[in-house]
C-alpha cells in the first residue's frame, strides 16, 4: 500500500477538493496503483544527474519595463461569477493566507 | 462542388481561392454544410458559430477583390482545440469549470492563423484539460473515431482529429503534452505533428503541463500539416519559453519528400512485447520501405525509455496540479454552494469537486502528492532526473542517425469506455510518444497503413532532433508519397463514408 | 479579546534573565514603471481593477514575461548590501489558496535566490552614550509578486474575521516584491528594538538612494516582518522565534519588539514555552495577537517555474551594475560628517532623528551646515515632537525652513521672529516671505520709527532714564524691553540700546 485513504483526504484538502467519501475510496484504490506504477523512476540510479525543469536550454527572457494597454474594468470583471464597486465578490475568507 | 471542396486538401483550397477558382465563402459554407451532415454522430465540435466563419471567409474574398495578395492559408477552415484562446468565441477545455468562459484576449496561434486568413471554423472537443487519450474526459461527451464510430479517435486533441478525419475541416491544431497530437493522428489515420517545444507559442494555450505542452497541426497530408506549421509557429514574445529563431523548412522538406542517404534509427524500447501484433506489422513494413528509398537503417536503444511513462506521469501531473489551482470560483467559470454562509475555501472545494471530473481529480491529486514536502525528492526530483536521461538518450541516438523512428501507439483506436476507469492502460496510449516530449524534440506520425487484425490505421512515429522539425516532415512525406503511389490513393480513401444526418442527439 | 490580559514582563527586568535575537524579513515593492511580469502599469491609487490584463489576472492560458528592470533593481539591492549575485537560478512556485493570489500560487523564489549572504552595517544610537554599529547579516534577497488586496465587508469592523463577504482589486497583483531576509541578529541587548528600527531605517534609505522604490512604509511599499525570540541568558541555545507582521512603520518595529520580548519573557517565566507562530502588531495598543492558528501545516509544494526560464547575469551586467551604484547612505554619511565638520555624536542625532535628508536639503537650499541642523534639530523637532509625527511629516520644506535662515542672516528677522515664521509655514499659511509680508514680522530697521518708540519708553519710564542718565547703563534694559514689547519683537535689541543710550547721553 503506498497511499492511504487519509493521506488521499489529505491531498484532496490540499488541492480544495470536495472529495465525497465514495470518492476518496475509489481515488485511493487507484491512486495506490498509478503511485505503484510511477514509482519505478526510482529504480534508475541518477546518482549526479542533474534535474531537467526545462527541456530546451533558454536564459535571460526578458521584456523591457515598458506600459502595455490594460483590460478595462468592464471586460476584467465579465465572466466574474459575483461582481460589487468593480471589484470580484467573493464568499468570506476564513485564512489568513 | 460542395462535397468534392471538403475532400480537397488545404494545399489545393488555398490555391484554388488565391486563384480565384473557388471563393473562400463558398469554401467555408462547404465545411459548415459537412459539420452540419455529420458530426451529431462524430461531436468533434463543441462550438460552430457559423455567423463569424462566414463573416471572415466574406474578409478573405473582399481582401481578394481587392486585389491584395493571399498566403497559401487564406480562406481555409481550421478546427480549433477547445483550449486555445478565442477572443469571440468560448473556450472551455472540455470542462464543465469554463462552461461558458469567453477569453477576453486571444491566443498567439489563432491569432496568427486569423492573421494569415484562416477561417476559425469552431473550437473541438478534447479531454477536459488536455488530459486524456481518448476524448472521454470530456465534460460534453466523447467525440468517435470515422473510422468506427463505437471507437476513440484518440486524445487528447481527438475533436480536432475527428473533424480532419471527417472532412470537416482540412486543417486542424492541437496541443501535445504527452501525444496528444500524434496519438489522435494515429488512431485516426491522419498527419499529426508535435514541434520542437518552444516553436510554436504557448500564449493563450490553457495550460495543462507547461514545460511539455506544445501546440501543433493535424492534417490529411504531410504538406498540408507543414503549411499550417509554418503558418502558426515562430517566435513570440509574450512565451517565455518560446524560441528566437526562425521556424524550421518544414514546407520545403513536405515538399523534398525524400530520404535517400538518412541515417533512420529504429528505437529497440519501442516495441516488442505489448504491442498490437498488427502494428508492428505495419510498422516493420514501414521500416522496410524507408530502407528501400535508400535510408540508412540501424537499430538504436535508448535505455531510459522505458522510465519515460512514469516520469511523465509524474512532472504532468505535478505542473497540472499547479496550473489547475486558479480554477477556484473567485475570478471567472463555474462557482458552486455560495449561499452567504460558506467560506471562499468551502466555495473552492465544492466548486472544484463539482467541476472537475474524475482524470482531472486524479491526476491533481497525485501531482499534489509528488510535490509535497517528503515526497518531493522521491518523485518529482526523480522524474526530473529520468528527464535528463531521456534528453541524453535521445543526444546520443542523434550522434548516429539523423531521425528515430518507432510506431506511434502501441495499439489502434480502443473502443469507446473500454479503458475509462482504468487509469494504467490508458496512460499506455502515450507510450511511444512520451520521450519526445520529456525531451522537447520534434516528433510526426504520419499514416502507415491499416492493423492486418483490426483493419483500423496505424501510424508511424518520426522524431528529429530539436529545431530540426523539417526532417520529421521529409520522412514522413516520402513514406506518405511512396504509400499513395503503391496504394493508389490515399489510405483515408478506405475510410467508411460516415451518413449524412444528424445522427444520435448531439451532448449540447 | 484574552489577548489584552496578557501578562507582560518590564523590559528592563526581562533583559535581566534573556537575550533578544531579533530577524527581519522585509518586502519592497519596486518602483518599476510595469508589473512584474506584465505591462499594466504600477500607480499606487488607481480605481479597482483598472491596472489589470489577462497575465496578473492569471486568466486560463495567460503567461508571465519577466520585467528586465525588475531583475536589474533586485541586482542594484544586493550589490549594495554586499551580497553574492547568483551566477544561475530560476523563480519557483510556491503554492497556495488565497483569493487575493490571482493563480493561487505566488511566482517568487525558494532555494536560488538572486542574493545571498550579504551584510548592512546599522548605526544604533541608545538614549544615552555613543552609537554602536551593528552588523546585520542579509541571508537573500529574492524577487517575487505582490497579490491583490481584498476589502471586507459586513461583520462589524471591516476586518477579516467576522466579515460576511469580501471585495477583492487586482491592481497589486503582479506588482515585483523585493524580499530582504536577515540572518538572526544576537547579541544587540536592551538595544534589540532599536537595532531593529535602525536596520529598516537604513534600509529604506539605502533603497531610496538606489531609486529602485518609494519605500513609503504608510503605502505600504515597505513592509515588515519582525522576528524575535529569547535566550535564557548565558543558556547559549536560541528560543523559539515568532514572526509579528503587520508592522506599518519605523516607531513600529521599535515597539513591537519591545512587546514580544516583555510577553515571551512573561511566558518562558511562567515555565510554557514560546508557540512558533504568525503574530499580529496593534498599531493603536502597541500589542501583537497570535494569528489564526493553521489546522494544517502549510506545504506550499515549491517546484521551479516552468514558465519561466532561469535567470543567468552575467558577470560583465553585474559589474557594470556595481560601477553605476550611486553613493551610499553610509558613504554619503561619512561624507557629509567631513562636510559640515559635525562629531560622531551630532551626526547620530541628524541620523536618529531621520533629519539627514532634511538637513541636506536645507543646505543644498542655501543654509548653513549649522543653521540647517540647529532649526530641524531645534524647533522644528519639538514642533513634531509635540504633533506627533516624524519630522519629514511636518508640512515644511528644507528650501523653506533655508528662507527663514537666509532671512536671519540677512537681519530682516531675529530667531523669535523667526519662530513665528515657521509656525506659520506649518499652518499652512504660505512661503516664509508671505508670512512676513502677511504678520508683518520684518525687523524694523528705520532708526526715525524706533526713536519714536524709544521717547515713548522713556517718557514712560522717567525714573529709569534717570538712572541711566545718571550712568547707570545696565538700568536700560528695562526700556529696551519696552521698545520691544512695543514694536511686537520687530526691532534689533542692538540698535534699540544704542539709540536709548543717545537720546539718554549716556552713549
Amino acid at each position: 500500500m503506498s497511499i492511504t485513504r487519509d493521506e488521499v483526504a489529505h491531498l484532496a484538502r490540499l488541492a480544495r477538493i470536495a472529495l465525497t467519501d465514495a470518492e476518496l475510496d475509489h481515488f485511493a484504490g487507484q491512486l495506490d496503483v498509478i503511485i505503484s506504477a510511477v514509482a519505478r523512476v526510482q529504480e534508475v540510479t541518477a546518482e549526479g544527474i542533474p534535474a531537467t525543469s526545462h527541456a530546451v536550454p533558454l536564459t535571460n527572457v526578458f521584456r523591457p519595463d515598458e506600459l502595455t494597454e490594460c483590460l478595462t474594468a468592464e471586460a476584467a470583471l465579465a465572466a466574474a461569477p459575483a461582481v460589487e464597486d468593480q471589484r470580484f465578490r467573493v464568499p468570506r475568507i476564513l485564512a489568513e493566507e | 462542388m460542395t462535397a468534392e471542396l471538403t475532400r480537397m486538401t488545404a494545399a489545393q483550397l488555398g490555391s484554388a481561392i488565391a486563384a480565384g477558382e473557388v471563393s473562400a465563402t463558398e469554401v467555408t459554407r462547404a465545411h459548415l454544410d459537412r459539420v452540419a451532415a455529420v458530426d451529431g454522430q462524430v461531436h468533434a465540435f463543441l462550438h460552430v458559430p457559423s455567423e463569424l466563419a462566414l463573416a471572415a471567409a466574406r474578409m478573405v474574398d473582399d481582401r481578394r477583390a481587392a486585389g491584395q495578395p493571399l498566403g497559401p492559408l487564406a480562406g481555409v477552415p481550421v478546427a480549433v482545440k477547445d483550449v486555445f484562446a478565442t477572443a469571440d468565441m468560448p473556450t472551455t477545455c472540455g470542462s464543465r469549470i469554463l462552461d461558458g468562459w469567453q477569453p477576453p484576449y486571444e491566443s498567439t496561434v489563432t491569432r496568427r492563423l486569423r492573421e494569415a486568413g484562416a477561417i476559425v471554423l469552431g473550437k473541438t472537443n478534447m479531454d477536459e484539460f488536455a488530459m486524456g487519450s481518448s476524448t472521454e474526459n470530456s465534460a460534453f461527451g466523447p467525440s468517435r473515431n470515422p473510422w468506427d464510430l463505437t471507437r476513440v479517435p484518440g486524445g487528447s486533441s481527438g475533436g480536432s482529429s475527428a473533424a480532419v478525419t471527417a472532412c470537416e475541416a482540412p486543417l486542424g491544431i492541437g496541443t501535445d503534452t504527452g501525444g496528444s497530437i500524434r496519438q489522435p493522428g494515429a488512431v485516426c489515420g491522419i498527419v499529426g505533428v508535435k514541434p520542437t517545444y518552444g516553436g510554436s507559442s504557448r500564449y493563450g494555450v490553457v495550460a495543462f503541463a507547461s514545460s511539455l505542452d506544445t501546440p501543433g497541426p493535424l492534417a490529411r497530408t504531410v504538406l498540408d500539416a507543414a503549411l499550417l506549421h509554418e503558418a502558426m509557429s515562430g517566435h513570440d514574445p509574450c512565451d517565455s519559453t518560446s524560441i528566437d529563431a526562425p521556424v524550421p523548412p518544414v514546407v520545403a522538406a513536405a515538399r523534398q519528400a525524400d530520404v535517400e542517404g538518412m541515417r533512420i534509427g529504429v528505437v529497440t524500447e519501442l516495441g516488442g512485447e505489448g504491442y498490437q501484433p498488427g502494428v508492428l506489422t505495419r510498422f516493420g513494413e514501414a521500416v522496410e520501405l524507408l530502407e528501400s528509398l535508400g535510408a540508412k537503417i540501424t537499430e538504436v536503444s535508448c535505455p531510459h525509455f522505458v522510465y519515460a511513462l512514469p516520469a511523465y506521469y509524474l512532472i504532468a501531473p505535478s505542473e497540472c496540479s499547479s496550473n489547475l489551482a486558479r480554477f477556484d470560483a473567485m475570478r471567472y467559470g463555474l462557482r458552486v454552494g455560495d449561499d452567504g454562509t460558506r467560506s471562499a475555501e468551502e466555495v473552492m472545494s465544492l466548486t472544484r469537486e463539482v467541476g472537475f471530473g474524475a482524470e482531472v481529480k486524479r491526476r491533481i491529486m497525485l501531482g499534489t502528492y509528488a510535490l509535497s514536502s517528503g515526497y518531493y525528492d522521491a518523485y518529482y526530483g526523480k522524474a526530473q532526473q529520468v528527464r535528463t536521461l531521456v534528453i541524453r538518450d535521445f543526444e546520443a541516438a542523434f550522434e548516429q542517425v539523423d531521425v528515430l523512428v518507432s510506431p506511434s501507439t502501441p495499439t489502434t483506436a480502443f473502443k469507446i469506455g473500454e479503458r475509462v476507469d482504468d487509469p494504467i492502460a490508458m496512460y499506455l496510449a502515450d507510450l511511444c510518444t512520451i520521450p519526445s516530449d520529456l525531451a522537447g524534440n520534434a516528433a510526426l506520425s504520419v499514416p502507415c497503413g491499416l492493423a492486418p487484425d483490426d483493419g483500423l490505421p496505424v501510424g508511424l512515429q518520426v522524431m528529429a532532433p530539436v529545431l530540426a522539425d523539417d526532417r520529421a516532415y521529409r520522412v514522413g512525406a516520402a513514406v506518405e508519397a511512396a504509400l499513395t503511389e503503391r496504394w493508389g490513393h490515399p489510405l483515408l480513401d478506405e475510410a467508411p463514408a460516415l451518413a449524412a444526418g444528424p445522427g444520435e442527439e448531439r451532448d449540447r | 479579546m484574552t489577548e489584552t490580559a496578557t501578562r507582560l514582563v518590564p523590559f528592563d527586568e526581562a533583559l535581566t534573565r534573556y537575550e533578544p535575537v531579533i530577524g527581519l524579513e522585509t518586502h519592497v515593492e519596486l518602483g518599476t514603471r510595469s508589473k512584474m511580469f506584465c505591462g499594466c502599469p504600477t500607480t499606487f491609487g488607481a480605481e479597482p481593477n483598472t491596472q489589470v490584463c489577462p497575465v496578473c489576472l492569471g486568466l486560463p492560458g495567460s503567461l508571465p514575461v519577466t520585467n528586465a528592470a525588475a531583475i536589474e533593481f533586485t541586482i542594484r539591492i544586493g550589490l549594495a548590501l554586499n551580497c553574492t549575485i547568483a551566477p544561475w537560478c530560476r523563480f519557483a512556485r510556491k503554492n497556495y489558496f488565497y483569493p487575493d493570489m490571482p493563480k493561487n500560487f505566488q511566482i517568487s523564489q525558494y532555494d536560488e535566490p538572486l542574493c545571498t549572504d550579504g551584510w548592512l552595517d546599522v548605526d544604533v544610537q541608545p538614549d544615552d552614550g555613543p552609537a554602536r554599529v551593528v552588523r546585520v547579516e542579509i541571508e537573500r534577497v529574492h524577487l517575487e509578486e505582490d497579490t491583490g488586496k481584498s476589502l471586507h465587508k459586513g461583520g462589524s469592523t471591516g476586518r477579516i474575521h467576522g466579515a460576511d463577504y469580501s471585495l477583492v482589486d487586482y491592481n497589486r497583483a503582479g506588482i515585483p516584491l523585493v524580499e530582504i531576509v536577515t540572518k538572526p541578529v544576537p547579541g544587540t541587548g536592551a538595544l534589540a528594538p532599536q537595532a531593529g528600527r535602525s536596520y529598516v531605517t537604513e534600509l529604506r534609505d539605502l533603497l531610496r538612494a538606489l531609486g529602485v522604490s518609494d519605500v513609503r512604509m504608510e503605502e505600504g511599499s515597505l513592509r515588515a516582518d519582525v522576528n524575535t525570540s529569547l535566550t535564557p541568558a548565558g543558556s547559549g541555545r536560541w528560543g523559539t522565534r515568532t514572526e509579528t507582521r503587520n508592522v506599518n512603520s519605523l516607531r513600529s518595529v521599535e515597539r513591537a519588539i519591545r512587546y514580544e520580548i516583555e510577553r515571551q519573557a512573561a511566558v518562558l517565566d511562567a515555565g510554557h514555552r514560546v508557540m512558533q507562530e504568525t503574530r499580529h502588531f496593534h498599531e493603536d495598543s502597541g500589542i501583537t495577537t497570535a494569528g489564526r492558528s493553521k489546522e494544517e501545516a502549510q506545504d506550499y509544494r515549491y517546484f521551479p517555474e516552468p514558465d519561466l526560464v532561469p535567470i543567468a547575469p552575467s558577470p560583465e551586467w553585474v559589474a557594470e551594475l556595481r560601477t553605476s551604484l550611486p553613493e551610499l547612505p553610509s558613504a554619503r554619511r561619512a561624507r557629509l560628517r567631513s562636510e559640515w565638520a559635525l562629531s560622531d555624536l551630532d551626526m547620530a542625532a541628524l541620523a536618529h532623528a531621520d533629519a539627514l535628508d532634511l538637513v541636506a536639503g536645507t543646505v543644498a537650499a542655501g543654509a548653513t551646515p549649522a543653521d540647517a541642523r540647529k532649526w530641524w534639530l531645534g524647533e522644528l523637532r519639538q514642533r513634531a515632537n509635540a504633533a506627533g509625527v516624524e519630522l519629514s511629516a511636518l508640512s515644511i520644506t528644507p528650501a523653506q525652513v533655508a528662507r527663514v535662515s537666509e532671512l536671519v542672516a540677512s537681519g530682516v528677522l531675529n530667531d523669535q521672529l523667526a519662530r513665528q515664521v515657521l509656525d506659520g509655514v506649518i499652518a499652512g499659511e504660505g512661503s516664509p516671505d508671505d508670512i512676513v509680508r502677511d504678520r508683518q514680522l520684518g525687523i524694523v530697521s528705520d532708526d526715525s520709527a524706533l526713536i519714536a518708540a524709544v521717547d515713548d519708553a522713556i517718557a514712560a519710564h522717567p525714573d529709569v532714564a534717570d538712572k541711566v542718565r545718571g550712568g547707570k547703563t545696565q538700568a536700560a534694559g528695562v526700556l529696551v524691553g519696552a521698545v520691544m514689547k512695543a514694536t511686537r519683537g520687530r526691532a534689533d535689541a542692538t540698535r534699540v540700546r544704542q539709540l536709548i543710550l543717545g537720546r539718554l547721553g549716556a552713549a
